[in-house]
């Protein structure tokens, strides 16, 4: 459920830049860590919802989710931590620090040429 | 078409109040802990006993997270401690904003030690950062073995995790869980945290979670 809240501060995002360009928004691209749990068809839904109405009706919503990844404490070596069986696929350790998950990023907006 | 460049992070408003949430505790010196758990794992009666046990080494403040009532917080008061409930009205997790105003409610001053009890929810409290210094995750064991592996987000950010209703398991008792299991799957995503067996009901294993407490205010 928090996706809903997510889908207003984009709205409130999109709005701003929308008034901006003076068009209409057909797409945005989103990206986000897995540790933000996120879900697509809940955000989509959600910013369906509360976009009725306003400029941003009917533009859609790409969602990039970015692995977790850690470094590897024996060889350095930086990967993307698969939650199943995560370990370095360099030398194969599982001693690593996870690095701090991707924040949640409005990334680009397309626009409609007139 | 053309596309903009935004780069924009989303939840900049939330973040911006966890933010000085966090520059607040930080300047006042203050060890602030959010809990996060499903509905019943026992998060309050883990802090009334907390709270009443270290009564005579740290002073405790709690902030109280629910959809709807104060029914936390009267237990909560009953201890004496001082307690500031949030009613979110349907919302499933604490907001940095609502922190702030209740942090203005409690007598800072006062204490070493402040609680965010969170809504009961094991998925969305995790995405929303308060400005605390740690998350504490809580698990019971009717729960099952199988959380950590399936809600990996609040286990791979707690600084700590108490595995509650530790009474509930041994001979004679029809409980399945795998300590071990969830101790290999937490320590997986996470590899610093800080694990402890507790009946918050008997007492059971609660000093090792008490004098971690009491490190880690000593070590502001």
């Amino acid at each position: 459920m928090h996706e809903t809240m997510i889908a207003q501060s984009l709205l409130a995002t999109i709005s701003t830049e929308t008034a901006k360009q003076n068009a209409k928004p057909t797409c945005a691209k989103i990206s986000c860590g897995i540790l933000n749990a996120i879900n697509d068809e809940i955000l989509c839904f959600a910013f369906e919802a509360i976009a009725k109405g306003t400029a941003c009706e009917g533009m859609k919503l790409e969602v990039e989710h970015k692995p977790m990844q850690g470094q590897c404490k024996n060889c350095n070596q930086v990967f993307d931590v698969e939650l199943h069986r995560p370990q370095c696929p360099k030398c194969g350790s599982d001693q690593f620090d996870l690095l701090p998950d991707a924040p949640l990023v409005l990334e680009e907006i397309e626009f409609q040429t007139e | 078409m053309y596309k903009v460049n935004i780069g924009k992070k989303i939840l900049s408003a939330n973040e911006e109040y966890a933010l000085k949430n966090s520059q607040f505790l930080t300047e006042h010196k203050k060890l602030c802990l959010n809990m996060i758990s499903s509905p019943g794992s026992g998060k309050t009666t883990i802090l009334t006993r907390t709270i009443s046990e270290l009564k005579d080494k740290i002073k405790i403040g709690v902030i109280e997270g629910d959809i709807q009532t104060d029914i936390d917080a009267e237990r909560i008061r009953a201890t004496e401690a001082p307690v500031v409930q949030i009613n979110t009205n349907g919302a499933c997790h604490l907001l940095a904003v609502q922190v702030n105003g209740a942090l203005e409610n409690l007598p800072v001053g006062d204490l070493d030690l402040i609680f965010i009890e969170n809504v009961g929810n094991l998925v969305c409290p995790s995405a929303f950062e308060l400005g605390e210094t740690g998350k504490i995750a809580v698990l019971s064991v009717t729960e099952g073995d199988d959380k950590p592996a399936k809600y990996p987000a609040i286990f791979a950010k707690s600084k700590a995790l108490l595995i509650n209703k530790i009474d509930l398991l041994g001979a004679g008792v029809q409980v399945d869980f795998d300590i071990e299991r969830v101790k290999a799957d937490a320590r997986k995503l996470n590899k610093g945290i800080e694990l402890f067996l507790v009946s918050a009901k008997t007492g059971k294993g609660m000093t090792s979670w008490y004098e971690w407490l009491v490190k880690s205010v000593e070590s502001l």
